[in-house]
Protein backbone atom coordinates (compact mmCIF):
# COMPACT_ATOMS: atom_id res chain seq x y z
CA UNK A 1 0.00 0.00 0.00
CA UNK A 2 1.76 3.50 -0.77
CA UNK A 3 0.30 6.59 0.97
CA UNK A 4 0.32 9.80 -1.00
CA UNK A 5 0.55 13.04 0.52
CA UNK A 6 -0.22 16.24 -0.99
CA UNK A 7 0.80 19.03 0.14
CA UNK A 8 0.78 21.67 -2.05
CA UNK A 9 -2.20 21.39 -2.82
CA UNK A 10 -2.61 22.73 0.95
CA UNK A 11 -0.02 24.91 0.88
CA UNK A 12 -1.66 26.74 -2.26
CA UNK A 13 -4.26 28.07 -0.04
CA UNK A 14 -2.13 30.13 2.10
CA UNK A 15 -3.83 32.99 2.02
CA UNK A 16 -6.79 31.06 4.14
CA UNK A 17 -4.03 29.87 6.42
CA UNK A 18 -2.69 33.71 6.89
CA UNK A 19 -6.09 35.03 7.65
CA UNK A 20 -6.70 32.10 9.95
CA UNK A 21 -3.31 32.56 11.82
CA UNK A 22 -4.43 36.24 11.76
CA UNK A 23 -7.66 35.28 13.42
CA UNK A 24 -5.79 33.27 16.18
CA UNK A 25 -3.68 35.64 16.96
CA UNK A 26 -5.67 38.70 17.96
CA UNK A 27 -8.26 36.28 19.70
CA UNK A 28 -5.20 35.47 22.00
CA UNK A 29 -4.07 38.87 22.08
CA UNK A 30 -7.45 40.25 22.90
CA UNK A 31 -8.45 37.46 25.36
CA UNK A 32 -4.80 38.00 26.93
CA UNK A 33 -5.29 41.69 27.96
CA UNK A 34 -8.80 40.88 29.24
CA UNK A 35 -8.14 37.87 30.95
CA UNK A 36 -5.72 38.75 32.99
CA UNK A 37 -7.27 41.75 33.93
CA UNK A 38 -10.16 39.91 35.41
CA UNK A 39 -7.23 37.81 36.69
CA UNK A 40 -5.90 40.51 38.83
CA UNK A 41 -9.42 41.93 39.65
CA UNK A 42 -10.47 38.45 41.02
CA UNK A 43 -7.53 37.62 42.70
CA UNK A 44 -7.61 40.71 44.97
CA UNK A 45 -11.34 39.74 45.42
CA UNK A 46 -10.50 36.43 46.48
CA UNK A 47 -7.84 38.19 48.95
CA UNK A 48 -8.63 41.47 50.07
CA UNK A 49 -12.04 41.23 49.17
CA UNK A 50 -15.40 41.24 51.39
CA UNK A 51 -16.61 37.82 52.60
CA UNK A 52 -19.28 37.25 49.86
CA UNK A 53 -17.25 38.68 47.16
CA UNK A 54 -14.29 36.24 48.14
CA UNK A 55 -17.06 33.38 47.96
CA UNK A 56 -18.40 34.33 44.73
CA UNK A 57 -15.22 34.73 42.87
CA UNK A 58 -14.04 31.46 44.60
CA UNK A 59 -17.12 29.83 43.00
CA UNK A 60 -16.59 31.30 39.72
CA UNK A 61 -12.85 29.78 39.85
CA UNK A 62 -14.18 26.41 40.62
CA UNK A 63 -16.98 26.33 38.10
CA UNK A 64 -15.11 27.35 35.25
CA UNK A 65 -11.75 25.02 36.31
CA UNK A 66 -14.30 22.11 36.73
CA UNK A 67 -15.78 22.23 32.95
CA UNK A 68 -14.40 22.06 29.70
CA UNK A 69 -13.70 24.96 27.73
CA UNK A 70 -15.70 23.44 24.40
CA UNK A 71 -19.27 23.74 26.92
CA UNK A 72 -18.28 27.06 28.47
CA UNK A 73 -18.17 28.42 24.74
CA UNK A 74 -20.97 26.45 23.62
CA UNK A 75 -23.23 27.82 26.19
CA UNK A 76 -22.03 31.44 25.65
CA UNK A 77 -23.23 30.76 21.92
CA UNK A 78 -25.84 28.20 21.63
CA UNK A 79 -26.95 29.19 25.03
CA UNK A 80 -27.07 32.80 25.66
CA UNK A 81 -29.23 33.92 23.03
CA UNK A 82 -32.26 31.93 24.60
CA UNK A 83 -31.64 34.93 27.54
CA UNK A 84 -31.97 37.30 24.55
CA UNK A 85 -28.39 37.58 24.54
CA UNK A 86 -27.11 37.07 20.66
CA UNK A 87 -23.69 37.41 20.41
CA UNK A 88 -21.36 36.90 17.09
CA UNK A 89 -19.01 34.01 16.74
CA UNK A 90 -16.16 35.82 17.09
CA UNK A 91 -17.61 37.68 20.15
CA UNK A 92 -18.96 34.47 21.91
CA UNK A 93 -15.16 33.27 21.56
CA UNK A 94 -13.44 36.12 23.09
CA UNK A 95 -16.41 35.76 26.35
CA UNK A 96 -15.28 31.98 26.37
CA UNK A 97 -11.78 32.54 26.26
CA UNK A 98 -11.95 35.23 28.73
CA UNK A 99 -13.96 33.64 31.13
CA UNK A 100 -11.86 30.84 30.85
CA UNK A 101 -8.36 32.54 31.26
CA UNK A 102 -9.24 34.38 34.08
CA UNK A 103 -10.36 31.57 36.60
CA UNK A 104 -6.88 29.93 35.59
CA UNK A 105 -4.95 33.35 35.79
CA UNK A 106 -6.90 34.13 39.14
CA UNK A 107 -5.46 31.05 40.94
CA UNK A 108 -1.81 31.62 39.61
CA UNK A 109 -1.96 35.69 40.37
CA UNK A 110 -3.57 34.85 43.89
CA UNK A 111 -0.62 32.37 44.50
CA UNK A 112 1.98 35.13 43.77
CA UNK A 113 -0.13 37.56 46.23
CA UNK A 114 0.00 35.05 49.42
CA UNK A 115 3.67 34.64 48.45
CA UNK A 116 4.20 38.21 49.58
CA UNK A 117 6.30 38.65 52.86
CA UNK A 118 4.21 40.67 55.54
CA UNK A 119 7.59 42.48 56.11
CA UNK A 120 6.66 44.21 52.86
CA UNK A 121 3.10 45.06 53.17
CA UNK A 122 4.02 46.39 57.13
CA UNK A 123 6.82 48.43 55.68
CA UNK A 124 4.93 49.80 52.96
CA UNK A 125 2.27 50.79 55.53
CA UNK A 126 4.62 52.80 58.01
CA UNK A 127 5.55 54.90 54.89
CA UNK A 128 1.56 55.67 55.03
CA UNK A 129 1.02 54.40 51.83
CA UNK A 130 -2.72 53.80 51.12
CA UNK A 131 -3.99 50.39 50.59
CA UNK A 132 -5.03 50.83 47.33
CA UNK A 133 -1.51 51.77 46.64
CA UNK A 134 0.17 48.94 48.78
CA UNK A 135 -1.72 46.39 46.66
CA UNK A 136 -0.25 47.94 43.18
CA UNK A 137 2.87 48.86 44.04
CA UNK A 138 3.94 46.52 46.94
CA UNK A 139 2.11 43.30 46.65
CA UNK A 140 1.20 43.29 42.79
CA UNK A 141 4.30 43.26 41.09
CA UNK A 142 6.63 41.27 42.45
CA UNK A 143 3.29 38.81 42.88
CA UNK A 144 3.24 38.85 39.07
CA UNK A 145 7.04 38.80 38.01
CA UNK A 146 6.96 35.97 40.33
CA UNK A 147 3.78 33.97 38.51
CA UNK A 148 4.76 35.27 35.24
CA UNK A 149 5.97 31.90 34.15
CA UNK A 150 3.24 30.20 35.06
CA UNK A 151 0.74 32.84 33.30
CA UNK A 152 2.54 32.21 30.22
CA UNK A 153 1.88 28.63 30.05
CA UNK A 154 -1.82 29.24 30.65
CA UNK A 155 -1.89 32.18 27.87
CA UNK A 156 -0.26 29.20 25.38
CA UNK A 157 -2.77 26.71 26.86
CA UNK A 158 -5.72 29.41 25.87
CA UNK A 159 -3.72 30.08 22.85
CA UNK A 160 -4.45 26.08 21.98
CA UNK A 161 -7.33 25.87 23.51
CA UNK A 162 -8.67 28.57 20.64
CA UNK A 163 -9.13 25.50 17.97
CA UNK A 164 -12.28 24.87 19.35
CA UNK A 165 -13.54 28.17 18.26
CA UNK A 166 -13.61 27.17 15.18
CA UNK A 167 -16.47 24.82 16.12
CA UNK A 168 -18.93 27.71 16.46
CA UNK A 169 -17.77 29.18 12.56
CA UNK A 170 -15.17 31.50 14.02
CA UNK A 171 -12.43 31.69 11.37
CA UNK A 172 -9.51 30.98 13.36
CA UNK A 173 -6.73 28.30 11.80
CA UNK A 174 -8.69 25.56 12.49
CA UNK A 175 -11.19 26.43 10.83
CA UNK A 176 -9.57 27.09 7.50
CA UNK A 177 -7.80 24.05 7.84
CA UNK A 178 -11.80 22.66 8.06
CA UNK A 179 -12.42 24.80 5.19
CA UNK A 180 -9.45 23.75 3.15
CA UNK A 181 -10.06 19.79 3.38
CA UNK A 182 -13.29 20.32 2.46
CA UNK A 183 -12.53 21.86 -0.68
CA UNK A 184 -9.13 19.50 -1.76
CA UNK A 185 -10.06 16.57 0.77
CA UNK A 186 -6.88 16.32 1.81
CA UNK A 187 -7.72 16.26 5.40
CA UNK A 188 -4.82 14.59 6.87
CA UNK A 189 -2.13 17.36 5.25
CA UNK A 190 -4.27 20.51 6.08
CA UNK A 191 -3.93 19.27 9.73
CA UNK A 192 -0.47 18.63 9.43
CA UNK A 193 0.10 21.72 8.74
CA UNK A 194 -2.30 23.51 11.15
CA UNK A 195 -0.59 21.57 13.90
CA UNK A 196 2.75 22.53 12.76
CA UNK A 197 1.68 26.05 12.72
CA UNK A 198 0.50 26.00 16.17
CA UNK A 199 3.40 24.41 17.34
CA UNK A 200 5.51 27.20 15.54
CA UNK A 201 2.67 29.96 17.64
CA UNK A 202 3.16 28.33 20.33
CA UNK A 203 6.94 28.91 20.52
CA UNK A 204 6.62 32.06 19.01
CA UNK A 205 4.30 33.43 22.03
CA UNK A 206 6.22 31.90 24.83
CA UNK A 207 9.64 33.91 23.63
CA UNK A 208 7.22 36.97 23.25
CA UNK A 209 5.82 37.10 26.41
CA UNK A 210 8.86 36.13 28.22
CA UNK A 211 10.15 38.80 26.38
CA UNK A 212 7.78 41.38 27.06
CA UNK A 213 7.76 40.20 30.74
CA UNK A 214 11.58 40.96 31.64
CA UNK A 215 11.39 44.03 29.16
CA UNK A 216 8.38 46.20 30.29
CA UNK A 217 6.59 44.36 33.27
CA UNK A 218 9.48 44.21 35.31
CA UNK A 219 12.61 45.87 33.47
CA UNK A 220 14.98 47.47 35.96
CA UNK B 1 -42.44 16.53 17.91
CA UNK B 2 -41.57 14.41 21.35
CA UNK B 3 -42.08 16.19 23.99
CA UNK B 4 -38.91 16.53 26.41
CA UNK B 5 -38.92 17.01 30.52
CA UNK B 6 -36.04 18.25 31.87
CA UNK B 7 -36.10 14.58 33.75
CA UNK B 8 -35.96 13.30 30.05
CA UNK B 9 -33.28 15.55 28.88
CA UNK B 10 -31.07 14.79 32.40
CA UNK B 11 -31.50 11.09 31.86
CA UNK B 12 -29.99 10.81 28.38
CA UNK B 13 -27.32 13.38 29.29
CA UNK B 14 -26.56 10.78 32.35
CA UNK B 15 -26.18 7.96 30.07
CA UNK B 16 -24.02 9.64 27.83
CA UNK B 17 -21.78 10.49 30.76
CA UNK B 18 -20.72 7.06 31.24
CA UNK B 19 -18.97 7.31 27.82
CA UNK B 20 -17.39 10.79 29.07
CA UNK B 21 -16.05 8.41 32.15
CA UNK B 22 -14.94 5.10 29.94
CA UNK B 23 -12.79 7.29 27.87
CA UNK B 24 -11.27 9.44 30.66
CA UNK B 25 -10.31 5.86 32.05
CA UNK B 26 -9.39 4.28 28.75
CA UNK B 27 -7.09 7.65 27.96
CA UNK B 28 -5.91 8.04 31.48
CA UNK B 29 -4.30 4.50 31.75
CA UNK B 30 -2.96 4.63 28.25
CA UNK B 31 -1.75 7.51 28.78
CA UNK B 32 0.19 6.13 32.09
CA UNK B 33 1.60 3.59 30.46
CA UNK B 34 3.04 5.63 27.15
CA UNK B 35 4.04 7.86 29.75
CA UNK B 36 6.27 5.71 32.18
CA UNK B 37 7.84 4.48 28.84
CA UNK B 38 9.07 8.21 27.92
CA UNK B 39 9.60 8.77 31.59
CA UNK B 40 12.19 6.19 31.10
CA UNK B 41 13.20 7.22 27.76
CA UNK B 42 13.49 10.92 29.22
CA UNK B 43 15.68 9.47 32.10
CA UNK B 44 17.68 7.38 30.04
CA UNK B 45 21.66 7.94 30.02
CA UNK B 46 21.76 7.64 26.00
CA UNK B 47 21.17 11.51 24.35
CA UNK B 48 19.39 9.97 21.40
CA UNK B 49 16.63 8.61 23.41
CA UNK B 50 16.60 11.78 25.56
CA UNK B 51 15.84 14.10 23.46
CA UNK B 52 13.19 11.86 21.24
CA UNK B 53 10.86 12.02 24.74
CA UNK B 54 11.65 15.56 24.74
CA UNK B 55 10.65 16.22 21.49
CA UNK B 56 7.63 14.29 21.79
CA UNK B 57 6.27 16.01 24.89
CA UNK B 58 6.80 19.41 23.58
CA UNK B 59 4.94 18.85 20.47
CA UNK B 60 1.96 17.59 22.55
CA UNK B 61 2.24 20.42 24.84
CA UNK B 62 2.46 22.77 22.00
CA UNK B 63 -0.14 21.75 20.05
CA UNK B 64 -4.19 21.85 20.28
CA UNK B 65 -5.50 18.60 21.41
CA UNK B 66 -8.10 19.47 18.62
CA UNK B 67 -6.15 18.98 16.18
CA UNK B 68 -4.24 16.01 17.71
CA UNK B 69 -7.61 14.39 17.52
CA UNK B 70 -8.20 15.44 13.92
CA UNK B 71 -4.32 13.94 13.02
CA UNK B 72 -5.32 10.17 15.09
CA UNK B 73 -8.55 10.06 12.86
CA UNK B 74 -7.42 10.93 9.59
CA UNK B 75 -4.05 9.91 10.10
CA UNK B 76 -5.00 6.05 11.13
CA UNK B 77 -7.39 6.16 8.03
CA UNK B 78 -4.81 7.14 5.69
CA UNK B 79 -2.35 4.24 6.69
CA UNK B 80 -4.92 1.81 5.85
CA UNK B 81 -6.69 1.30 9.43
CA UNK B 82 -11.11 0.94 9.72
CA UNK B 83 -11.18 4.09 12.61
CA UNK B 84 -14.06 4.82 14.59
CA UNK B 85 -14.69 7.65 16.21
CA UNK B 86 -13.47 5.43 19.65
CA UNK B 87 -10.26 4.15 18.24
CA UNK B 88 -9.31 7.24 17.18
CA UNK B 89 -10.55 9.20 20.35
CA UNK B 90 -8.64 7.03 22.84
CA UNK B 91 -5.58 7.24 20.87
CA UNK B 92 -5.36 10.26 20.62
CA UNK B 93 -6.19 11.26 23.87
CA UNK B 94 -3.95 8.62 25.08
CA UNK B 95 -1.21 10.11 22.95
CA UNK B 96 -1.93 13.60 24.70
CA UNK B 97 -1.95 12.55 28.16
CA UNK B 98 0.99 10.73 28.18
CA UNK B 99 3.48 13.66 27.33
CA UNK B 100 1.41 15.65 30.01
CA UNK B 101 2.36 12.74 33.01
CA UNK B 102 5.87 12.32 31.57
CA UNK B 103 6.42 16.26 32.24
CA UNK B 104 4.54 16.06 35.40
CA UNK B 105 6.45 12.63 36.53
CA UNK B 106 9.49 13.95 35.33
CA UNK B 107 9.90 16.91 37.65
CA UNK B 108 8.85 14.82 40.20
CA UNK B 109 11.88 12.91 39.69
CA UNK B 110 13.78 15.96 39.56
CA UNK B 111 12.85 16.49 43.05
CA UNK B 112 14.64 13.68 44.26
CA UNK B 113 18.14 14.82 45.28
CA UNK B 114 20.93 13.62 43.24
CA UNK B 115 22.66 11.86 46.46
CA UNK B 116 20.02 9.46 45.67
CA UNK B 117 20.95 8.83 42.42
CA UNK B 118 25.21 8.81 43.47
CA UNK B 119 24.25 6.57 46.50
CA UNK B 120 22.42 3.74 44.09
CA UNK B 121 25.01 4.19 41.45
CA UNK B 122 27.71 3.74 43.84
CA UNK B 123 25.80 0.14 44.64
CA UNK B 124 26.69 -0.86 41.31
CA UNK B 125 22.61 -1.39 40.59
CA UNK B 126 21.39 -0.94 36.88
CA UNK B 127 19.99 2.07 35.15
CA UNK B 128 16.63 0.16 35.39
CA UNK B 129 17.27 -1.38 39.27
CA UNK B 130 18.17 2.49 40.48
CA UNK B 131 14.88 3.10 38.82
CA UNK B 132 12.84 0.54 40.45
CA UNK B 133 14.45 0.57 43.98
CA UNK B 134 15.63 3.89 44.77
CA UNK B 135 14.32 6.50 42.67
CA UNK B 136 11.12 5.50 41.37
CA UNK B 137 9.56 4.78 44.55
CA UNK B 138 10.62 7.85 46.43
CA UNK B 139 8.89 9.82 43.33
CA UNK B 140 5.98 8.37 43.34
CA UNK B 141 4.81 9.88 46.98
CA UNK B 142 5.13 13.13 45.48
CA UNK B 143 3.85 11.70 41.87
CA UNK B 144 0.47 11.51 43.40
CA UNK B 145 -1.56 14.75 44.03
CA UNK B 146 -0.32 16.38 40.70
CA UNK B 147 -1.40 12.80 38.17
CA UNK B 148 -4.95 13.18 40.12
CA UNK B 149 -4.78 16.80 39.32
CA UNK B 150 -3.96 15.67 35.81
CA UNK B 151 -6.93 13.28 35.57
CA UNK B 152 -9.48 16.46 35.50
CA UNK B 153 -7.21 18.01 32.57
CA UNK B 154 -8.52 14.42 30.64
CA UNK B 155 -12.13 14.20 31.79
CA UNK B 156 -12.22 18.12 30.44
CA UNK B 157 -10.18 16.54 27.32
CA UNK B 158 -12.13 14.20 26.34
CA UNK B 159 -15.67 16.46 25.60
CA UNK B 160 -13.34 17.64 22.52
CA UNK B 161 -13.90 14.07 21.10
CA UNK B 162 -17.80 14.98 20.64
CA UNK B 163 -15.70 16.77 17.45
CA UNK B 164 -14.60 13.62 16.14
CA UNK B 165 -18.06 12.39 16.30
CA UNK B 166 -17.78 10.42 19.46
CA UNK B 167 -20.76 10.51 21.37
CA UNK B 168 -20.32 11.46 25.06
CA UNK B 169 -21.31 13.98 27.23
CA UNK B 170 -20.83 17.08 24.99
CA UNK B 171 -22.05 15.53 21.82
CA UNK B 172 -24.70 13.87 23.85
CA UNK B 173 -25.90 17.74 24.59
CA UNK B 174 -25.82 19.24 21.08
CA UNK B 175 -28.14 16.27 19.67
CA UNK B 176 -30.60 17.12 22.93
CA UNK B 177 -30.50 20.81 21.68
CA UNK B 178 -31.11 20.07 18.04
CA UNK B 179 -34.13 17.99 19.24
CA UNK B 180 -35.71 20.43 21.87
CA UNK B 181 -34.61 23.73 21.10
CA UNK B 182 -33.44 24.30 24.99
CA UNK B 183 -29.72 25.28 24.52
CA UNK B 184 -29.44 27.14 27.95
CA UNK B 185 -31.05 24.12 29.55
CA UNK B 186 -29.21 21.48 27.99
CA UNK B 187 -25.90 23.20 28.09
CA UNK B 188 -26.64 24.32 31.95
CA UNK B 189 -27.37 20.43 32.66
CA UNK B 190 -24.00 19.18 30.80
CA UNK B 191 -22.19 21.83 33.05
CA UNK B 192 -23.14 20.43 36.15
CA UNK B 193 -22.30 17.41 35.22
CA UNK B 194 -18.87 17.69 34.10
CA UNK B 195 -18.57 19.92 37.18
CA UNK B 196 -20.20 16.84 39.70
CA UNK B 197 -17.63 14.29 37.80
CA UNK B 198 -14.26 16.65 37.93
CA UNK B 199 -15.07 18.53 40.91
CA UNK B 200 -14.40 16.11 43.44
CA UNK B 201 -11.34 14.65 41.71
CA UNK B 202 -10.15 18.14 41.79
CA UNK B 203 -10.74 18.39 45.44
CA UNK B 204 -9.53 14.90 46.05
CA UNK B 205 -6.17 16.25 44.88
CA UNK B 206 -5.58 19.03 46.27
CA UNK B 207 -6.37 17.78 50.06
CA UNK B 208 -3.63 14.89 48.48
CA UNK B 209 -1.22 17.58 48.12
CA UNK B 210 -1.35 19.09 51.02
CA UNK B 211 -1.09 15.90 52.55
CA UNK B 212 2.08 15.41 51.41
CA UNK B 213 3.53 18.74 52.05
CA UNK B 214 2.55 18.17 55.31
CA UNK B 215 4.34 14.90 55.07
CA UNK B 216 7.68 16.97 54.05
CA UNK B 217 7.00 19.84 56.90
Amino acid sequence: MRIELDFISVLAEWPMLMKGVAWTVGLTAVSTVLGLALGIGLAWSRVHGPLPLRAVAGSYVEAIRNTPFIVQLFFVYFGLPALGIRLSPELASIIAMVINLSAYATEIIRAGIEATPRGQIEAAMSLALKPGQIFTHVVLAPALQKVWPALVSQIIIVMLGSAVCGQISTEELSHAANLIQSRNFRAFEVFIIATLTYLMLAMALRRLLNWLGTRFLFGR
Amino acid sequence: MVDFSIWDIFRNLLLALRWTVVLSLIAFAGGGLVGLTLLFARLSPSKIVQSFALVYVQVFQGTPLLMQLFLAYFGMALIGIDTSPWLAASVGLTLYSSAFLTEIWRGCVAAIPKGQWEASQSLALSFFEQLRYIILPQAFKIAIPPTVGFLVQVIKGTALASVIGFIELTKAGTMITNATFKPFLVYSCVAVLYFALCFPVSYFAKQLERKVRRGQA
